[in-house]
């Protein structure tokens, strides 16, 4: 009995493990001479060169100081090290061997063009909803650029993740491979913002939580995350700003980079904006169009103009008198540039009782933003924020975030805030 | 290599990314009129326009402002005549003049922002540039002078 229990046992097993191994093994698909550039309409190559940008591929797929596609971008992920690939059609380093079809199984398989599986920091997730249009000019888009020959970085995961058959696992466990079905009892606009949102611009990638495998808790969608010491807040209706993020908030937020009652796209969110500048206004009014509607802002609309007098009036009442060593540390170092007289905030004087940073539950984006400033590129157009990391101790970041927090707010105070300053400050230092 | 524009010149400029604006500024391109107080953003004297806004240039990082418009005091205007200028000398500000070059430059946002600015408005934005000799009180009659001033000018448009 036990034998025959034993025998089945194993039987199921084998039958089990050639059934994985014949879904894991992925063929090569095999090289081809690079096109030429002029097989390419022109009109194919701008629609890449923009849906490239509403990507933002150039954020992860180009190295600090590098060229721009070439790769060699580190990504500290829980299991370690991953370095981007090289995306310019340099046949040797790069994708200039691909397909038309190699390209398109990446995208929408997260096969590489050998057979083996990518890792899912390559938000094929997401990608696998492009449309085949859009797949194609995307194609063109890269195989007309000029190659580099850049060699990959090996990446530093160690036993099991670096086995890339073991990913067919995870793509069983979580990925659900299929183009963008737009939703009938929704508006064209909706389904666009849809489209990019879900698709292209893998918004979820940042702002969904992931779990313990690295894949994202789709029932938890745009809860909000950690990545690298920032925050990509909530995009429900759990984001804690005072102000609701309304279409037209969100709209000038992802066009402009900045927005008058939300605050400025720093950090990790400033290579999205700046890929977004690719796409047309339709698009962005479209993105909006879809998360305003899934961070229900339609329902705070009403009480909005109430939501921002009553967030500054109630930061003037607490804000301290001119003893208060706080409140003068903030005085000298934050109010010439973050005053306002009234509680209309004017746009070029970002207020802190509306940020949305301010109102998070974990400090960090507050301290990056005190510490490295902000360039003239990023957020607000032309205007610099000065980067306080060479000027004030841990402890003076500390307070001053305290202080915000205590007095624009009413929050509960932020715990460890000088050892959280001093980590992000060795993050930093250790990347430069 | 960095460039951006200063007083409507475009200048290049090739420093480590994290050279302070300020040393730009001075050593580099050579215009002193922005001053040197404390070096961490709490004095004020190193006050420029990047972007039409005051910026503390000593702890802003040259990288920062690749292709922005910079305004030091030699280019708010040309004749040396903005209205925040004009209610300085008029009124006798300065008495060592170490600090004016910032307050100028501070001051001539702050009027920007609020044409007609309060006593509160006044401290709170200016209260990050400092000064030793304690000028103050005649800090505070130039800025409302001056906005008197610009409002006129722009009622009169």
């Amino acid at each position: 009995m036990f034998k025959k229990l034993l025998i089945a046992t194993v039987a199921l097993g084998c039958l089990g493990l050639a059934g994985f191994g014949a879904l894991a093994w992925k063929p090569a698909i095999a090289p081809v001479a690079r096109p030429a550039a002029g097989s390419f309409a022109p009109e194919l190559v701008a629609k890449g060169e923009a849906l490239a940008g509403g990507g933002y591929c150039a954020a992860c797929h180009t190295a600090k100081g590098g060229e721009k596609f070439a790769g060699g971008y580190e990504m500290a992920t829980p299991f370690g090290a991953i370095y981007s690939t090289n995306i310019t059609p340099d046949p040797e380093t790069g994708i200039g061997t691909w397909s038309e079809a190699a390209f398109r199984r990446a995208m929408h398989e997260g096969v590489s063009r050998d057979g083996s599986h990518l890792l899912p920091v390559f938000s094929y997730d997401h990608f696998t909803k492009l449309s085949e249009d859009d797949v194609r000019a995307l194609y063109a888009y890269f195989m007309t650029r000029t190659p580099v020959h850049a060699v990959r970085r090996p990446n530093g995961i160690p036993f099991p993740f670096n086995i890339r058959y073991l990913q067919a696992g995870w793509k069983l466990l979580f990925f659900k491979p299929g183009r963008f079905e737009p939703d009938a009892t929704r508006s064209a606009e909706w389904n666009r913002g849809a489209y990019l949102a879900l698709g292209l611009s893998h918004c979820g990638a940042c702002h969904t939580p992931r779990n313990l495998l690295g894949a994202e808790k789709l029932g938890n969608a745009y809860g909000g995350a950690v990545i690298d010491n920032w925050v990509a807040p909530a995009l429900t209706a759990a984001n804690p700003a005072p102000a609701p993020w309304t279409h037209e908030e969100l709209y000038d937020y992802l066009r402009t980079g900045t927005s008058k009652l939300h605050g400025t796209a720093a950090g990790p969110m400033f290579p999205v904006v700046q890929g977004l500048r690719a796409l047309p206004d339709t698009d962005i009014r479209a993105l909006a169009t879809y998360f305003a509607d899934l961070d229900k802002a339609a329902d705070e609309l009403p009480h909005m103009s109430g939501a921002v007098s009553l967030a500054m009036s109630s930061a003037l009442a607490k804000q301290g008198g001119p003893f208060d060593p706080d409140a003068r540390l903030y005085t000298a170092a934050c109010a010439s540039c973050h005053y306002n007289a009234t509680n209309a905030p004017l746009a070029a004087r970002p207020d802190l009782a509306l940020n949305t940073a301010v109102h998070l539950s974990d400090p960090s984006n507050l301290i990056q933003v005190m510490l490295r400033g902000i360039s003239s590129e990023a957020g607000m157009p032309d205007v610099v924020m000065p980067a306080f990391g060479g000027a004030l101790s841990d402890a003076d970041i500390a307070r001053i975030a305290a202080y915000l927090r205590r007095t624009r707010t009413s929050l509960p105070p932020w715990p460890d805030l000088a050892a959280k300053v001093a980590a992000i400050r060795r993050q930093y230092d250790t990347a430069k | 290599m960095t460039s951006f524009h200063i007083n409507g010149s475009l200048v290049m400029v090739d420093a480590e990314d994290d050279t302070p604006l300020l040393w730009v500024i001075r050593d580099a391109i050579g215009l002193t009129g922005t001053k040197f107080g404390c070096g961490i953003g709490m004095c004020g004297a190193c006050t420029v326009h990047v972007g039409g806004r005051p910026t503390r240039s000593c702890i802003t990082p040259l990288a920062s402002v690749d292709g922005a418009e910079v305004t030091t005091i030699e280019g708010l205007d040309r004749e040396g005549r903005h209205p925040v200028q004009k209610a300085w000398a008029d009124l006798q500000v300065p008495q060592c003049g170490y600090c004016q070059s910032g307050q100028i430059m501070q001051a001539a946002s702050l009027i920007k922002d609020f044409p007609s600015p309060t006593d509160q408005d006044i401290d709170a934005v200016m209260a990050g540039n400092l000064c030793r000799c304690m000028t103050y009180v005649r800090i505070r009659n130039a800025v409302k002078q001056a906005a008197a001033e610009s409002r006129k000018v722009a009622s009169d448009d």
